[in-house]
């Protein structure tokens, strides 16, 4: 077998194209008519919704569950969009079962909620497929300018509701292209056809907003003069950096960033290009070590594993993400602390960890007792960091907490005319709603301070 | 296990679900297969007089009602009665007769106003061996344009006078089919009476469009861009049935007068309320076309299983059990009180309950207490009115008890003697007597 011949090495093309069309196809096939209409059957039509009060952008969710029953998708699209812009990728990405569906009465009645997930999916998808009109209309010109650094969820959803509010945005992104983890730091089974791009381009149709991509903050752009240059500025640039390992060879070849490897698969138009080890260890115990590790498993990799240095109950990424992973053949193994990475000619050969344990208290400690995995190829799934470099030149005037900028409820910043959301900020949940949710407020924050 | 057997005007039947004449038995091969699934008895689709057939639209038939999952609950249809020739109609329930002489085949009869053309159709069938008549005074689509079916249904003196011809000119027992499109279901069923008929077997289907296309703007079923109505029937009609029944049963005039219950019945559950307000027989219909002739296994099974469970050893055990039961509102007991109770561990906290009293009642129902979550009933605001035990979508969540002392919502004490409007002060009735 082939893969025999390419074992122990970091290769390309392990399987078939066939193969890896299947491996990376849609997570969750989208609902047909039928499925949708027996699912929204299913909704109660809650009175003060638990499923509402857990969406971190309040989506009317009741209401347009009945709109997809009452054979009306594209109303249920724009309840949906009403309030959370980016409705489309956060059907995909949401974890849904610690969120909406966590709650769902349904769950509580028989261990099976309404999949409302799939739901938002149905209606948004049929709303971007069948209408070619952007559902929401620009209000009157107001003439006052808003710069948006980073064209991610924050930054996009903040820029779509200054613009409904009539406001002229321009967005600055590092990268070649928009989207942020919508297009570069989510798995590619879970955004297939290219639906960041089109959700972007279909958000951009309501006018009044440009983006300008390869613009750095603090390289090619600079708060101070974007403060003078404009009326308001928001930022939503994310977290740029990556937590680093402290293990002994953590610099050997085969070894690196999950989060990278993740953008290089999205941004990849052969799979069968994109090398993987045979033997793969992920470090983490995220979204992104399940991301990366799945997507290993998917492009051919013999035997994949996550090593997490907590317990399972304590892993970021949700149990239905666990479960994906286990289904498709991870390995995934708990309190594990990396602790030295082993290397033959500079290339990685394997990993050993040390077993850690809880106490009462939830406090993590060495056991002492090690465990060695052979490897071939290991990915950092550690945690992402603000890289302040961006906004350094500021200095004191835009306050840090815990290392992320620190905002109001509001999401001003301690600098005047300057908001921020998403990643970037302290506090709040690293997730694609929550951003889309900041970027909400801040734009009607701006809308109000910019009316007054 | 219960007998499940009747004897309906003299008509043994192996148990009491038959077909009603509709589509299911309009042919030998359905109505032999219909017997093959355990049906007791089949009302042969409806006959008319001799001669040209009548014929049937080409286009749809049937419009319907859905409820959750597409879940059929009402059907409407503007077929009329059989369409195929009178000969070969009486030439198979003859022969499905001779096949099946344990089942009951009852000729189900529509011709036009006249004593001939009753007659003549009585000798053809009785020649069948069938085992009864049915005079279709129903059928509210197509026929009834003609002066039958529904027109003559709606005119008590033409059901009496039909009734009566039909009793001098055979030895059959004869059952007047009623229809529902009438003021008060009394006056046809006393009619039907006093013309000799031995039974009445209601409800017949109900005038109804069942939708509107919103793009041709033509009703539902569409012929060619234009509707007409037809007549309704299904699950969703069975309340409509029920009562009607019950207002025969306990109408002192038709008391006692043999019943054939129809009207939405699907399940033995629904069969049974039928026999508990009197009726001898079922006919089922909407739920065959819906599900197929297998369904009876579960009718046979259910009614069984509860009669066994309850000690009845026939069903005349429990026919009519009910019918005493049936009252007109000015008799109901003013001093029963009732409050909603909400069992804390069944409720799945869905607010239905809450907002249904809150917006549209009487504010009866909690939705925070302590700022929490949590659903409560108000006694001092419940008037017992049970609309949060219907919309609850958990059975058993909530119930209504009745409360003994003082009424939280009054104040005064619930008399646990009986007291009804006829005595009641506030009724002027009351009031005038005592002047």
């Amino acid at each position: 077998m082939s893969v025999e011949r390419r074992s122990g090495t970091i290769s390309a093309g392990r399987l078939s194209a066939e193969q890896l069309r299947e491996n990376f196809c849609d997570l969750h096939p989208p609902m047909n008519p039928h499925e949708a209409a027996v699912e929204a059957d299913r909704c109660y039509f809650c009175y003060d919704a638990p499923c509402m009060n857990a969406c971190p952008t309040g989506i009317d969710i009741p209401l347009f569950i009945r709109q997809i029953a009452a054979d009306n998708p594209n109303g249920a699209a724009k309840t949906i969009f009403d309030a959370n812009i980016f409705g489309a990728m956060c059907a995909r990405v949401c974890p849904t079962e610690t969120l909406c569906e966590e709650v769902c009465v349904r769950e509580v009645a028989e261990d099976q909620p309404v999949r409302i997930g799939m739901l938002q999916r149905y209606a948004t998808d049929h709303l971007m497929e069948t209408t070619t009109e952007h559902p929401f209309k620009r209000a009157a010109e107001t003439g006052k300018r808003v710069a948006v650094v980073g064209a991610g969820p924050a930054g996009l959803s903040c820029a779509h509701r200054l613009s409904m509010h009539g406001h002229t945005v321009t967005v600055f992104e590092a990268r070649q292209k928009p989207g942020g983890l919508n297009e570069y730091g989510i798995a590619t089974y879970k955004a297939t056809d290219d639906i960041a791009q089109a959700e972007v381009q279909w958000l951009l149709g309501i006018g009044g907003i440009t983006i300008e991509t390869d613009k750095a903050l603090g390289r090619d752009i600079h708060l101070r003069d974007l403060t003078a240059d404009y009326d308001a500025v928001f930022l939503g640039m994310g977290l740029a950096g990556v937590n680093a390992l402290t293990a002994e060879g953590a610099d050997s070849a085969g070894s690196s960033d999950a989060v990278g490897w993740i953008a290089d698969l999205r941004q990849t138009t052969d799979l069968s290009q994109v090398p993987v080890g045979n033997r793969v260890v992920v470090i983490g115990g995220g979204m992104t070590a399940v991301d990366a590790a799945v997507q290993a498993k998917n492009l051919g990799a013999d035997e994949v594993t996550i090593a997490y240095r907590r317990g399972k109950e304590a892993m970021s990424a949700s149990g239905y993400e666990q479960e994906v992973a286990a289904t498709r053949g991870v390995h995934l193994r708990y309190n594990l602390q990396p602790k030295r990475i082993h290397a033959e000619n500079g290339d990685v050969t394997g990993i050993t960890f040390e077993k850690t344990a809880s106490d009462a208290n939830g406090k993590l400690s060495a056991t002492g007792e090690e465990v060695t995995l052979e490897a071939d190829q290991i990915f950092k799934a550690i945690g992402q960091s603000f890289v302040p470099d961006s906004v350094a030149a500021e200095g004191a005037a835009l306050t840090l907490d815990g290392g992320r900028i620190a905002v109001d409820d509001e999401r001003k910043t301690s600098m005047d005319k300057v908001w921020a959301g998403g990643d970037c900020i302290a506090g709040g949940e690293d997730l694609t709603v929550v951003a889309v949710e900041d970027g909400k407020i801040a734009a009607e924050s701006i809308h109000a301070a910019l009316s007054a | 296990m219960a007998d499940l057997s009747t004897n309906f005007l003299g008509i043994q039947s192996p148990n009491p679900f038959w077909l009603a004449s509709a589509p299911p038995t309009d042919k030998q091969y359905n109505v032999e297969r219909a017997f093959e699934a355990g049906w007791g008895g089949v009302v042969w689709k409806t006959l008319g007089e001799a001669g040209p057939p009548v014929v049937n639209v080409n286009g749809p038939r049937y419009g319907a009602i859905h409820g959750a999952d597409r879940r059929l609950l009402g059907l409407n249809n503007i077929e009329l009665i059989t369409d195929r020739d009178l000969e070969v109609n009486l030439r198979e329930m003859t022969e499905t007769k001779k096949n099946w002489p344990d089942r009951v085949i009852i000729a189900s009869l529509m011709v036009p106003c006249e004593e001939h053309a009753w007659k003549a159709i009585l000798k053809r069938v009785e020649e069948t061996g069938c085992d009864g008549v049915e005079l279709n005074f129903g059928c509210p689509h197509g026929m009834s344009e003609r002066g039958m079916g529904s027109a003559v249904g709606q005119v008590p003196e033409y059901i009496e006078m039909v009734a009566r011809w039909c009793k001098e000119n055979t030895d059959l027992p004869v059952i007047v089919k009623l229809t529902p499109n009438i003021t008060d279901i009394r006056k046809p069923a006393e009619a039907a009476k006093r013309g000799g008929a031995d039974a009445v077997s209601l409800i017949n289907t109900i005038n109804s469009i069942t939708a509107i296309d919103l793009d041709s703007f033509a009703p539902e079923p569409t012929i060619d861009g234009k509707g007409s109505h037809g007549g309704y029937c299904g699950p969703a009609v069975k309340p409509i049935a029920l009562s009607m029944v019950s207002e025969i049963a306990r109408n002192p005039d038709t008391h006692g007068l043999p019943i054939s219950g129809i009207g939405g019945i699907t399940t033995w559950r629904d069969a049974a309320e039928f026999i508990a307000l009197g009726c001898g027989t079922v006919q089922v219909c909407t739920a065959a076309m819906t599900y197929g002739f297998h369904i009876v296994q579960e009718m046979i099974a259910g009614l069984s299983n509860y009669m066994d469970e309850k000690g009845y050893a026939s069903v005349e055990d429990f026919r009519g059990a009910a019918v005493p039961n049936v009252t007109d509102w000015q008799y109901l007991n003013l001093n029963y009180v009732t409050k909603a109770r909400i069992d804390q561990d069944l409720c799945i906290k869905c607010g239905r309950c809450h907002i249904a009293c809150e917006d549209t009642s009487h504010q009866a129902i909690t939705h925070l207490v302590d700022g929490v979550r949590h659903f409560e009933v108000i006694d001092a605001e419940c008037v017992g009115c049970n609309l949060c035990v219907n919309v609850c979508p958990v059975e058993n969540c909530i119930t209504m008890e009745q409360i003994a002392g003082i009424d939280p919502r009054t104040g005064k004490p619930a008399d646990a003697d009986y007291a009804n409007w006829t005595t009641h002060p506030n009724n002027p009735a009351v009031r005038e007597a005592a002047e």
